[in-house]
């Protein structure tokens, strides 16, 4: 497995083209050329934190200070923020554009990812959190500019889905 | 020491400054002074308290923020302190009110009350470098002079008693709160 340089560069360009000045992130695999990218750019702020409930409270700040922010993250790491999406974010009104790295989904070679990669979605549909799925590179751009309309707009939480055509060379 | 008495103490100095409380009795004890809108008040989410302070730090650094946090609070999120450190800001505040207790929750002891856990220990193994210990109201109005005085990221953390006020309730829906706590900010940020 290899993840993809080309994509994550157009992953990265695809969140400074929507205006995005900061990030907050847990690093993983299929992020880590991403993230590389965002800790060399002086017009960025990056933020990485210890677990990825602390983001969206980090979020909720960069929404009250007028930044405009998105989270990166596992999906494992989602699953592992859901009290604060709920009862910060979705309690308050406070808009999230979570970038979540899908692992344990189809080609998944790694036993210990499959559990959360199956139940990704369907806790998604039960926060009631609109999402996406990311596979192509030529569509990434645009997909994450109208999540993060979409998540001012609505003052939700909304969710990309990196998947695996996307953030890993074809084998 | 009681924690309204700390907080009366430091609500004088928040006029400019951003404030984000945990839920429950420090939230009502703060409420009780009088609502500003430069008030933000956590109503769930236990141990984010920090974090929003530490978002708003970063992203505003003319702005002094102070956290009022809670020993319940802070165990659910021990990291916060790494993450804090991490990035040091200097313009943050952060109070930790350790009353031993689950207060809001029934009065359950914490882990902090059988005396093995020890908050300001922990913050300064985090890497924090500035972290006040008080247990009197003395202590506590200085130790908020320096950290004010100091310009520099601080931790405070106070013990106090297990006691919150007799009643809890605010003319203030949760959404409006964050709205009217968002539109301080932008106002302050055009002037």
């Amino acid at each position: 497995m290899t993840v993809s340089y080309e994509n994550s560069k157009v992953i990265f360009q695809g969140i400074k083209a929507a205006g995005i000045t900061s990030l907050s992130a847990l690093p993983e695999t299929w992020l880590g050329l991403l993230l590389q990218q965002a800790e060399k750019d002086p017009d960025v702020t990056l933020i990485q934190v210890a677990k990825e409930e602390e983001a969206i409270g980090i979020a909720a700040g960069a929404y009250f200070a007028g930044q405009r922010h998105v989270l990166l993250m596992q999906n494992h790491g989602f699953l592992a923020a859901i009290n604060g999406i709920v009862s910060l974010a979705q309690l308050y009104g406070i808009p999230l554009c979570m970038l979540i790295a899908l692992r344990g989904h189809w080609g998944e070679p790694y036993p210990w990812h499959t559990r959360g990669g199956i139940v990704t979605e369907g806790v998604l549909r039960a926060l009631g959190i609109p999402f996406e799925y990311a596979r192509d590179p030529a569509e990434v751009g645009r997909q994450i500019r109208e999540a993060y309309t979409f998540s001012q707009s609505s003052l939700a939480p909304v969710a990309l889905l990196l998947t695996r055509d996307l953030m890993e060379e074809p084998l | 020491m009681r924690r309204a008495e700390c907080i009366a103490m430091l609500y004088p100095e928040l006029d400019d400054k951003l404030v984000v409380t945990i839920m429950g009795a420090c939230a009502q004890e703060l409420y009780d002074l009088g609502h500003k809108d430069n008030f933000f008040y956590l109503q769930h989410a236990m141990g984010l308290a920090s974090s929003i302070g530490l978002g708003l730090a970063m992203h505003l650094p003319k702005e002094r923020v102070v956290v009022l946090d809670g020993d319940g609070s802070l165990l659910m999120n021990l990291g916060t302190l790494a993450t804090i450190a991490r990035y040091r800001p200097d313009n943050l505040i952060h109070i930790v009110f350790d009353n031993g207790s689950l207060l809001s929750t029934g009065g359950f002891d914490s882990h902090t009350t059988s005396g093995t856990t020890d908050l300001a220990a922990i913050a300064q193994g985090a890497g924090l470098e500035r972290v006040a210990k008080v247990d009197s109201v003395m202590d506590f109005g200085e130790a908020v002079i320096d950290a004010f005085n100091s310009g520099r990221l601080s931790v405070i953390v106070a013990k106090v008693a297990a006691i919150g006020p007799n009643h809890y309730g605010m003319d203030l829906q949760l959404p409006e709160n964050a709205f009217r706590f968002k539109r301080f900010i932008s106002s302050r940020r055009q002037t």
